[in-house]
Formats: C-alpha cells, structure tokens, sequence
C-alpha cells in the first residue's frame, strides 16, 4: 500500500492548484493568486471561527503560491494557533509553514517557543519529533536561549525513543552552529561520544554529524571517539553484505555512515595507540581490497555507495600522508579511476589527486599520471571535468615536467572553455615564472599566452613580464627581438601591445642594429596599432616615443611630427594631451645629457615575492611607474632634508616644521622624514629608545637647555600600562583621530595618517589644570623589541618641551615605519610632575597592523579565486561572537571603511555580508588579507572569518576586529 | 552540510525548494532559477557534480544532481559531503517518494507539496542527514499518515473526481524507474 493515498487531499487546495496551473499566462496566474490571497485573508479576518481543517487547507495554499515565488505576508498568526491544537495534521501543517516561512527574527518567536515547549514536554515521540525540527529549522538565538539546555537532556536520557534520539542530536548541531557560546557540552561529552556504540544506526548517522562538528570545534574534549570511530568502522567494513539489513544499501553496509566516520576521522591526527591504529590501518585495506572485488551488482548505484567509502578512506589516507603503502596504493586506485568510464569517477578521482600531488610520498607516482591527465583535458566532453584535470596539471607540475604541462595547458588554452580561461591564464603565468630555467622560455610563453587568450591576461600578468624582463639583463635582447616579431602579425592584442611598447622604448636599441628592426621600423611597426588602442595604452605608446628619442635621436623629427599633429597636441583625452605637450616639449628643449638622464633605462623593480600577492595588488594602478615614482621620490627627499637634519641646531626646527599639523599634507614626504628624525639619537639609527637613553642618562642637548630636567630626573621604571589601555586601544582601530586619554589632570589627543608602510601620528598633550606641568618627558616603546630583538617597527619622535603651562597643549610628532607584522601596541610612557608628584603613565599608542592596509578592488570571482587560494587552515582565523555595538548598516559600512581595507559590493552572494579585501604593507613583505564579515541580526551575532597570506596576520586581525562589532 | 535542497521540472518550475539557511524571498527565487540555468545546460552523461552559482556560495559549494524525467533533483552542499553520498542520498530520496506515492510523478509533487516535505523532513533536519534507511523513513511516514487518516476520515474528497485535474494527470509521467538510464 502506498504510504500516501492520492485520495486524502483538500479539494478546494487540488482545485485552486489546477486553476494555477491552467494560467496561460504570467498575469492571468498573478490574478488568480491575488484572488486567492484576497479570499484567504478574507477568511482568517472573517469572525466565523475556522475549523482546522479550513486552516489546514488555507495554510497550505500559502505554502503553494510561497513556493512559486510569491511573497505571503500574513497567516503567520494562524500558523502558530494551529501548533496547539491537538490533531496532529493540524499542529504538522502549523510546523510546516512556520518552518518554510517564518525567519528567525519573527515576533512570533515566543509564541512558537511556548508551543514547541508544550510539545517537547509532551512525551509524544511525534510531537517531539516536530517541535526539533522546527527548533532545528528556524534555529535563532532566542530558541537556542529557550532550548539550549533542554535539548543534551533529551538527547541522552535513557527512555527517549530512537526518532526523538536522531532528532535532537541534529537539532543540538544546529543550535550549536547558530549559538555555540549557549551549547555547553561539558557534562554531555562523554555520554555523546557514546552513541557511537548506539545500538540503532539510525542513531549514529544523527550522531556522528554532531560529534563531528564538535570535535572540529574542540577536538581534545572529544579525542575519546577516535578509537570509538575505528571500532565502529571495523564493525561495518567486516560484516557481510546482509549483517546490517536495512542500512545496507545495494549489498554495501551502511555506506552513509562509513563515509561520515572516514570524515570524522579526518579531524584528527592518526591514532596514537598501537591497537587501534593497528585496526583502522587494516579497515583502509579491507576497503582498498573490495574495489578491486567484482561488483556484487551491476547497478549504478552499487558502485556509486562502494566507491563513496573508497574516496573517503583515500581521502583519509592523504590526510594522514604517512603510511607510504597506502598513499601509493591510494594513487594507483585513482590511477584507475582516471581511466573509468564513469565520468562521476573520472571527476573524483581527479579532485583527489590533486591533493595527493602535494603529499612527498605520491608527488612521483602521481606524476606518472600525467599523460592520462593531459589527454582528459583534451578529450572530455564534460567542462566540470576538464577543469579539474587542468588543476591536476596544475598540482603536479614541477621543474621536472614544466614545459610539457605549460605547453599543453597553452594548446589547450586555444580551444578552453570561457568559463575557465582566466583561470587557466593565471595559472600557465604562474607555472612559467615559478619553473622558468631559461627566462626566454618564460618570455615566449608570457607573449604566447597574450597571443592566445590576450581578453583573458589580467594586468599583473603583463606587469609581471615586464619586470623580469627589466630585472634580467640576459634576456633583455631576446625580448625585444620576440615582441618585435609578435607585433608584426597583422592583428595582435592590445596587451602585446602594450608589451611591445614598453620593451622596444627600454631595449629598442640592443635589436637596432638589425636592419629589418632599425629604429625607424621599430617606431613605424609600433605606430601602426597606435590608432587602434586604448587610451592607456597610446599613453603608454607616447611613453615609448620620447624613450625613442633618446635612444635613438635619428628617429626625433619623424617622432616630433607626430607629437606635434592636432590629434596629439589637441586630443580631447587631458592625460594624452598631456603627454604629447610635456614631451614635444623636453625633447625640444632639453639637452641630450639632460635627456639621457630623464629618460634613463628603468631601474631594477624590488624583486616580490609571489605572484598571488602580485594579483592581489591589482588595480593599485600601473605597478611598473607607481613604483618607480615613490623611488624617485625618496632619492629627492633623501637629498633635500637629509644634510640639514642631523645638526642637533636645526632639530628644533625641523621639529617645528614637523609638528605642524597637516593631516591632508602630500605622505610621500614621511618616506624622508623616518629616518631624518632619528638622526639626532647619536646610536640607534632609528629607534624609540632615543629617548629612554638619552632622557634619563645622559640628557640630551635639548633637554639640558631647560635645566629642570637635570635637578629632576625621572627616576622611576615607566609604569606598566593602564588597565583600560587595551580598551582604549580598541577605540581606535577603525579611526585615526580622537581623544586617546583623560584624567582630572592630562588630555592626550591624536591624529594620525598612513601610507604604505609608513605612519605619522600627531599627539597633542593638553595640561587640563592650571598648574605648570614640569619635566614633562615621553618615551615610545617597541614591547617586541626586548625579547625577541627583532623590531616590528620603527618609531622616532622629538623630544617635547619639558614644561607644560597650565591651560597649555603641546605636541609631538612620531613618525612610524613598518617592518614587519606585529601584535602588540607601542608602548607611550609620559611622566612630567605636577605640584612636585611625579606622575607616571604608560599607555598604548594606538598603532594596530591595520594601519597599515592599502584597500584593493577586486570582482567577486577574484575575491573568491583568492579566498580558495588562502585556503590553508592556518591561514585562516574565524570567530563567532555576540554584537557589542550597532547591527547597523551604515555603522559596520564606516568601521569596515575606517579599517583600512576595501569594502566590496555585489562580492558576497548574501546582501547581509561583508567582504573586504587589502594588503597589509610591511618593509619586508606584503600580506594579503581578505575579510568576511558576516552579521546575524536576529541572534545579534557576527562570524568573523580573515583569511590572510601570513597566518600571524589573520590571528591578530581576527582578535582586533572582534572588539569592534 | 547540505545547504538547500531544489527540485524543480525541466521548464524551470519549482516544485520545492527547501534552505538549511536563511535567505530573503528574492534571493531564494533567484538562486532556483540561476541553478537551473546551471544545470540544465548540462548534457546528459556528463558528471552529476558542478560547482555552486555565485549566489550560493560560488565555488566552495557544489552542486549535485539527478535528472529524473521531468524533474531535476539538486542538492547544494558544503565541501564536507561526499559526493558519491549524496548522490546515494537522493537515490533514497527518489525511491522513497516512489513508495508513498506508487509511481511518483511530478504531479504528486505539485498536490501534496506538505507530504513532500514530510518525508524529506525524515531523510534531512537543518541540513544534516537524520536518516538513510528508507525502510524506517516509510515506518515513520506511514505513522504519521496513520494518525492524520484517523484524524480527517471526514473530509476525504476525491481528487479524482475533480474534472478539471484529468488534463493535467496526463502530464503525469512516472519518473521514478521507468527511466533507468537517465537516473544514472
């Protein structure tokens, strides 16, 4: 007998959905819908009391024209009555549409919880079983507070059914997802691991998702299931195909829950103990045994439960990455796979070997792979599977095989799916650089990837050519005889282009000697795709002809006539315009010397690091003259102040000079200024401790001056820092401006700006009294620096004036560089006496690694490109924690903005999160960071999750960030 | 975990659609209709595995599914499912709505949107799987058919007897079995 008998339904519910389903057109079913919904509201207004079959039959209609995409804004109310009535078919229908439609911030709530709580006392095994599920449904923090506690009780008592069991393990794990701080295990642990051994297997499927994602959150509480998984796992993979009767799935025991404690298996380390070790190693070999078994069945679906066990041991096996036989045996068992005629098997198999690629143990006998892998990519029909064959090549590529796999990724790239291609481009890019021997390989493949896919060639791709050319000499000549050559095809992209360009206007001149690429070719060749481009790229064009002219001043005239033509000289585009002026000009006026040194060959770019974080530069504008620019800048800045600084007479000058506050002021300047102020500090070139030296032992000139200080000297440690110091921190991590401290007695105030690496911070102490305040010192600290003696940062400040009238602001410049990331705050001490106390304060000076952030732009399939890159556990930092402060839009839209990064529209398929991206700007390196900020405001909650290049980074982001919300 | 369970016709039609997360009406709308754009570009005999759409998550979800017929049956989930699993996971789901309903076709899923939902309520809690035995699944959706027949003995009406539902019935192809090759 069929368990639902077509005979039951509601007429008037069968009648309205054929009248929907009738609808010849889009109107005519809106019409019939709103008389519907005009009818049913009409009803539940109605003063005749419904009976609840009439609600039954109503409710379900909204669920019906819900489903078809409708918005229903009322029934709600009738929804929640009919939770409490008696009838079963009632209080389900009242579940269904509260769990289908009700959101978790629903006024309702409480109501609903009353109910749910009536049932859950109900001891009716159904009942229960419906109010769990509908806690398990809507799940918001005002059930999780209602239930939170409830629910383990259930879940472990002795007399609770099996169904009631499954339920309320499934509804404790999603309680514990939305509001982990409300789910206290402590005393369940134990009694929760244990039902693993639960005799009913339904109970261990439910079970085992919960002690899952329990043991991922806090795995030594937990480490007792590991020997219960084995034994439960050994139990399973050893019993004949008909032990488990109505688990076994198409003569496979129990697939479903193998597969689930393969997983959780998969959260720990390999088992310690010898036994049990010694059990699981022989259950991974029993299931790489019964692949190799014929099929028991011919079924699809035989096959398909055996082999989602096999890729989970495998799985199980990579992750271990220990036991040698089995990796190899793992590999040779997806070596099979590629070859399957199944295309699900083909797909996994590549999936997994991928991450068996970077295991040491298989790298090799993955690699002996590669021609089947080659030949997927070129052969399968399916473009899911292609793509994981090309990150497969991706994964194996080593030196030893990287021209043939970049080779083929190329060929491939002609015919590649759009879909894929400019992940594909990135990839060969970063292959081609990372395995270049020779560098005019590189540069081949660099332009042949343009040649081929130039749409698909992001900016960095073409940056990062450029500057290994520049950086390299010994390919400097190959290069420019290569574009030379490319650019002669009769349509080439415009990325060649701007290749050419730049390479033939820095090494025209080492191929010149060539006839057929005399610089007159060479100039007309480059002309004739002028018209064609963009307007970047003629500004880059223009760019080469003035460098024309100074290697070769035979081409000047012809170069000069097309400077001076009215589509230059007059172009409507300012930058152009500009251009073809400002260089008509030089080339006009300057002599040759002064033209060879404007026009001089680039310098070398500063070797980077990697190329991901080269991609997450991206849209900081063209690298390639940004960065000469700030070099050229610190050369001048170096040669203007330097000389005059470091005589201790003109200190104070400069420090007036510099103490003038001017937030809006060119920063490019403080590049200078960091290491000028320091100078005055006869030893350490740099740092804080100017003070802290000179101030008490031996007072520097400036201070002697004054002779207060030497009758007072402040003898004392500096305190150790506020309590509240952290608090006041935090306060400033998304701003840089505000008061930082107040007492009865002293202000501090701060302005600060960033750029780069770099940072001035403007403190104003203001003397709130009318007391004089005397010997007034500071002193800046690096707290790292005592131990570790590895600075994360320099700091330089001026001595201040020792005397503070009363009423009276002073201020003090410090200028800061970055060295490397940090977590701890300097340090400010401040002592100064007032009314002959000395008074004695140290506080944290509010510089947080965010400062130093520079925003990126970046499209959604960037931003998640780079999330997957950043995919290494470590690099990762996530926490969960309750609001602080306004849910508001606009107020976490300013935090995220005042923290420094970028904040990303249309990135985050739900509108409700956030997502920003930045680098974080070091001396030494710079670190990609992205961010995710996702706000639930019906529970006032926040997830937090950084993902970051460094993996301090993201930790000390994630624990800075959290105060803020 | 499973993030949204869809079920819709080859037209596109949703005939369910059930999230494990919370989304706004529009974006729920949106998300059915990308995935079907999604998944019924796919030929037949490719793999059932793709990754998710932009909307739900983009690639650090997937998307797996069944073509059954008239219907396509997707579950979106997290990287912590297996694959092969979750394809078994349907397979169950499909055979089960084949034993309540005796041949299940489209249109019981369309008039009894409520059973629908029942038995998947069995198979599926907050996107975590509650059970995989179909046998117990049935025992259970039979209990509560059980109590509800005892309950509306009174209002039974005949669908059958409804004139208007004998043009649509014949729309009704069976999709379960009949169709082994596409179930693959």
């Amino acid at each position: 007998m069929p368990a639902v008998s077509k005979g039951d339904g509601m007429r008037g519910l069968a009648v309205f959905i054929s009248d929907i389903r009738n609808c010849k057109s889009k109107e005519a079913e809106i019409k019939r819908i709103n008389k519907e919904l005009a009818n049913i509201r009409s009803k539940f207004k109605g003063d005749k009391a419904l009976d609840g079959y009439s609600k039954k039959k109503y409710v379900c209609k909204l669920l019906f024209i819900f489903l078809l995409g409708h918005d229903i804004d009322f029934g709600h109310m009738e929804a929640v009555n009919l939770l409490s009535s008696n009838k079963y078919t009632e209080k389900q229908i009242g579940y269904l549409f509260i769990s289908v439609l009700v959101n978790s911030n629903s006024e309702l709530i409480r109501l609903i919880n009353n109910a749910i709580k009536n049932d859950l006392s109900s001891r009716n095994p159904t009942f229960m079983c419906l109010a769990l599920h509908c806690i398990a449904n809507v799940g918001s923090r005002e059930m999780a507070e209602a239930f939170a506690s409830e629910i383990p009780r259930i879940l472990v008592a002795g007399d609770t059914m099996d169904s009631v069991k499954q339920s309320a393990a499934l509804c404790l794990l999603r309680l514990y997802k939305t509001s982990p701080d409300l789910v206290l295990m402590g005393e369940w642990t134990s009694r929760v691991v244990h039902l693993l051994n639960d005799q009913h297997m339904g109970v261990v499927t439910a079970a085992i998702s919960l002690i899952t994602c329990l043991s991922q959150k806090n795995p030594d509480e937990f480490k007792t299931c590991v020997s219960l998984a084995v034994s439960r796992l050994s139990r399973i993979v050893s019993s004949a195909s008909t032990d488990l009767q109505d688990y076994t799935y198409y003569f496979v025991p129990a697939p479903w829950l193998s597969c689930k404690l393969l997983r959780l298996l998969q959260c720990y380390p390999p088992p310690e103990d010898g036994a049990v070790k010694g059990r699981l190693v022989e259950c991974l070999e029993t299931i790489l045994n019964k692949a190799q078994e014929p099929p028991k069945s011919k079924k699809v679906q035989h096959s398909n439960a055996k082999n989602a066990i096999l890729f989970e041991a495998i799985s199980l096996i990579i992750h271990y990455d220990s036991e040698p036989n089995l990796l190899v045996r793992a590999c040779n068992q997806l070596g099979q796979f590629l070859q399957h005629r199944e295309t699900n098997l083909r797909y996994l198999a590549l999936e997994s070997m991928c991450t068996l690629a970077s295991s040491e143990f298989s790298h090799e006998a993955v690699k002996t792979h590669i021609e089947t892998v080659i030949n997927a990519l070129k052969t399968e029909r399916d473009v899911s599977v292609r793509q994981r064959a090309a990150d497969l090549l991706y994964a194996m590529c080593d030196r030893s095989n990287a021209k043939q796999i970049v080779a083929e990724m190329l060929s491939y790239l002609e015919t590649a799916d759009y879909s894929i291609r400019e992940e594909m481009v990135l990839k060969v890019a970063i292959l081609a650089e990372k395995y270049a021997v020779d560098y005019s390989w590189y540069v081949d493949t660099i332009l042949n990837l343009i040649r081929i896919a130039g749409d698909y060639v992001s900016e960095e791709v073409w940056y990062r050519v450029i500057q290994i050319v520049i950086n390299r000499d010994d390919v400097q000549g190959y290069a420019a005889k290569t574009v030379f050559e490319a650019l002669q095809a009769p349509a080439c992209h415009e990325n060649m282009v701007k290749v050419g360009g730049y390479i033939l206007g820095e090494f025209g001149n080492l191929i010149a000697g060539d006839p057929r690429s005399s610089p007159l070719v060479q100039f007309n060749l480059l002309h004739s795709k002028f018209h064609l481009c963009s307007v970047p790229t003629r500004a880059l064009l223009l760019s080469a002809y003035i460098k024309f002219i100074n290697l070769f001043p035979e081409t000047k005239a012809t170069i000069q006539e097309v400077l001076r033509c009215d589509s230059q000289i007059r172009n409507s585009d300012v930058e152009l315009q500009q251009r073809a002026v400002e260089y008509l000009k030089l080339s006009s006026i300057a002599s040759t010397d002064v033209l060879a040194t404007v026009l001089e060959e680039m310098p070398p770019f500063p070797e980077r690091e990697s190329s991901i974080l080269a991609k997450l530069k991206k849209k900081k504008g063209p690298g390639a003259v940004s960065v000469t620019e700030l070099e050229d800048s610190k050369r001048e800045g170096g040669e203007l102040n330097g000389g005059g600084d470091r005589g201790p007479d003109t200190a104070a000058m400069a420090a007036s000079n510099a103490s003038t506050p001017s937030p809006s002021a060119d920063l490019l300047g403080i590049r200078s200024a960091a290491p000028v102020g320091a100078a005055p500090a006869s030893a350490g070139s740099l740092l804080v401790d100017v003070f802290s030296e000179a101030g008490p032992i031996a007072p520097s000139a400036a201070v002697n001056d004054d002779g207060f200080l030497s009758s007072a000297p402040p003898s004392e440690d500096p305190a150790p820092p506020l309590s509240e110091a952290d608090e006041l921190l935090n306060k400033f991590v998304c701003k840089n401006n505000g008061v930082l401290f107040e007492n009865q007695l002293l202000q501090i105030g701060i302005k600060s700006e960033y750029r780069q690496n770099l940072g001035r911070m403007y403190l104003f102490y203001g003397n709130k009294t009318s007391v004089q305040f005397a010997s007034f010192t500071t002193t800046v600290s690096c707290p790292g620096e005592l131990q570790s003696h590895i600075l994360s940062m320099h700091l330089c400040t001026k001595p201040v004036e020792p005397l503070v009238e009363g009423g009276a602001q002073i201020q003090q410049v410090l200028n800061i560089e970055c060295l490397t990331d940090f977590s701890d705050a300097p340090l400010l001490n401040i002592k100064f006496r007032y009314g002959g106390a000395l008074q004695n304060l140290t506080l944290k000076l509010p510089v947080t690694i965010n400062k130093f952030f520079q925003p990126t732009e970046m499209t959604s399939s960037d931003f998640f490109q780079r999330w997957k890159q950043l995919s290494q556990p470590q690099q990762e930092a996530q926490k969960i924690f309750k609001a602080n402060h306004s849910m508001d839009t606009e107020v976490l839209k300013a935090k995220l903005l005042g923290l420094g990064t970028a904040l990303l529209d249309n990135v985050d398929p739900n509108p409700e999160n956030y997502v920003c991206a930045g680098v974080i700007q070091t001396k030494g390196q710079q670190v990609g960071c992205l961010l995710r900020l996702e706000p639930n405001a019906q529970a006032q909650m926040y997830r937090l999750t950084l993902r970051c290049s460094k993996d301090s980074v993201s930790r000390r982001l994630c624990e800075l960030l959290a105060e803020q919300f | 975990m499973i993030k949204a369970i869809l079920i819709f016709n080859n037209h596109g039609k949703p005939r369910l659609s059930k999230f494990y997360e919370h989304y706004n009406e529009d974006t729920e709308q949106q998300i059915i209709r990308e995935t079907f754009h999604l998944v019924s570009k796919r030929d037949e005999n490719v793999c059932n595995f793709l990754e998710g759409g932009m909307l739900i998550g983009g690639s650090d979800y997937k998307l797996i599914y069944r073509h059954y017929a008239t219907l396509y049956f997707v579950f979106c989930v997290d990287s912590s499912e297996s694959e092969l699993g979750i394809l078994d996971l349907i397979q169950v789901f499909v055979e089960t709505l084949d034993k309540c309903f005796e041949n299940v076709c489209e249109l019981d899923l369309i008039f009894h949107v409520d059973k629908v939902h029942n038995i998947l309520a069995e198979m599926v809690m907050g996107g975590m799987v509650l059970e995989t035995n179909m046998n117990e699944i049935i025992t259970q959706v039979d209990a509560q058919n059980k109590m509800e027949k005892s309950e509306v003995m009174c209002f039974v009406t005949f669908i059958n007897q409804c004139p208007c539902l004998d043009i649509c019935s014949m729309q009704g192809h069976c999709f379960a079995f009949h169709t082994a090759s596409a179930s693959r």
